[in-house]
């Protein structure tokens, strides 16, 4: 595979990164913009993943002279380290105050349960921790559950400090949406599972519509809930498809639907093939918006788009 | 009455399915099939994803119908927690409509 790192990849055009990719098998080849560098952690997680991949296979890893400028990022981002690289220099740790959360290869339920654990003060975005807490633990659960990667998942973050944004990358080589959801349920189309994987009630271990007592497929419709309550990208790719959920106007509700293809989105089917999945979200940490109140907006939204009659039959939960 | 820390088992992030379903199926289930009520304990979790409570829960309201929440009573929970509750439990008592291309019979009835 050859990837070309563009000086700029964030979830807004994360399209031109895409499109670029070449999925030849074997060896993967990493180039990158001769001046600066500055990407998503998504963009970060994939070619980690890709790196994963191509040395399990046995084929070598690449990764062309860096610019100068980009050197202390990369590295301290963990790019060289995860790609089994070595770094072509050493970085002096000030700022190591970070607000960043390099990659991370997590293949197991206890590693998972140790990233979540550690990565919180990394970030040094206390208002930020549930919101992180949250789509780590889910987006990471479903690359364990689901996608049969040989690698687990590769994981990425970055607070934004300046425009409070928190940006969460997860990417794996496993065996896609497509392939996981074709199991038990009829899908036509990588994006047609992308589609069907954000519907609140499906998920690839049931063919029931509401799950089964382990899974209740609203993982992803959670996550996805959590950007769109914040206005902000979540995008998922897989296969040769790719699904990217718009901010949308600050004037615009922040309406929640079940169905994604009623979401203000933009949808890609011709792609590049990335064999496995990878998510981009950006989270608005917004003192007024807090993780309670996104909650708050997905609670409506399921009451409003998903519960159906029997009203009168519904018992709610005892609090004490 | 059988009251189960939470916190004990799943830490103050209560996001390990594995150890939702260990709980359900070794403790909420055996003492609701005994009569007795339980009484889910949050104190000290501060939060909670939906796919726990998920694998926490709704099999039993599934499984029993509506009418096993006057069994059961989740105390001390934080808002965040709380609000996770509400979207599970009335999730887990639905019908759901299917989407498009799924037939009826697949739709789960909640009992």
């Amino acid at each position: 595979m050859r990837i070309y790192v563009p000086n700029s990849a964030f979830l807004g055009n994360i399209e031109a990164f895409v499109q670029r990719l070449e999925p030849t098998s074997g060896d993967l080849e990493v180039t990158l913009n001769e001046r600066w560098v500055a990407v998503h952690p998504m963009v970060l997680a994939m070619v980690a993943a890709a790196g994963a991949k191509a040395r399990r296979d046995g084929a070598t890893v690449q990764i062309a002279e860096t610019p100068a400028r980009s050197l202390p990022y990369l590295i301290r981002m963990g790019l060289y380290g995860a790609l089994g690289a070595p770094a072509p220099t050493d970085v002096v740790a000030h700022e190591a105050a970070g607000r960043f959360i390099p990659l991370s290869q997590i293949r197991t339920n206890e590693d998972l349960a140790e990233f979540i654990i550690e990565m919180i003060p990394l970030l040094h975005a206390p208002e930020a921790s549930d919101s992180i807490k949250y789509v780590v633990s889910e987006l990471v659960r479903n690359v364990l559950e689901h996608s049969r990667s040989r690698d687990g998942a590769f994981v990425c973050a970055q607070y934004f400090a300046t425009s409070r944004r928190l940006s969460v990358g997860v990417a794996d080589t496993g065996r896609g949406i497509r392939s996981s959801l074709s199991e038990h349920h009829p899908v036509g189309s990588d994006l047609e599972a992308i589609h069907l994987a954000m519907q609140p009630g499906i998920t690839g271990t049931s063919p029931n519509f509401g799950g089964n007592e382990y899974n209740a497929g609203a993982g992803l419709f959670f996550t996805k809930s959590i950007a769109r309550a914040s206005r902000n990208f979540f995008v998922v790719y897989s296969g040769g498809a790719l699904f990217k959920l718009l901010k949308g106007a600050e004037t615009a509700d922040r309406v929640l639907h079940a169905d994604s293809t009623r979401d203000y989105a933009t949808r890609h089917s011709d792609l590049p093939e990335w064999q496995g999945t990878a998510i981009g979200i950006d989270i608005a940490i917004d003192a007024s918006a807090t993780f309670q109140q996104l909650l708050d907006d997905i609670y409506t939204a399921y009451r409003l788009e998903i519960r159906s009659a029997k009203k009168d039959r519904f018992k709610r939960a005892r609090f004490a | 009455m059988k009251t189960l820390r939470v916190v004990e088992r799943a830490g103050s992030f209560a996001e390990n399915k594995d150890v939702a379903r260990e709980i359900r199926l070794n403790e909420i289930e055996p003492a609701l099939a005994a009569g007795d009520e339980v009484v889910l304990d949050f104190k000290e979790v501060e939060l909670a994803t939906q796919s726990f409570i998920h694998a926490l829960i709704s099999a039993v309201i599934r499984a029993s119908g509506p009418d096993i929440l006057d069994h059961v009573v989740f105390a001390n929970c934080s808002p965040t927690v709380r609000r996770v509750v509400e979207i599970v439990v009335e999730y887990s008592q639905d019908d759901v409509a299917p989407p498009a291309g799924l037939p009826p019979d697949e739709v789960s009835t909640g009992g």
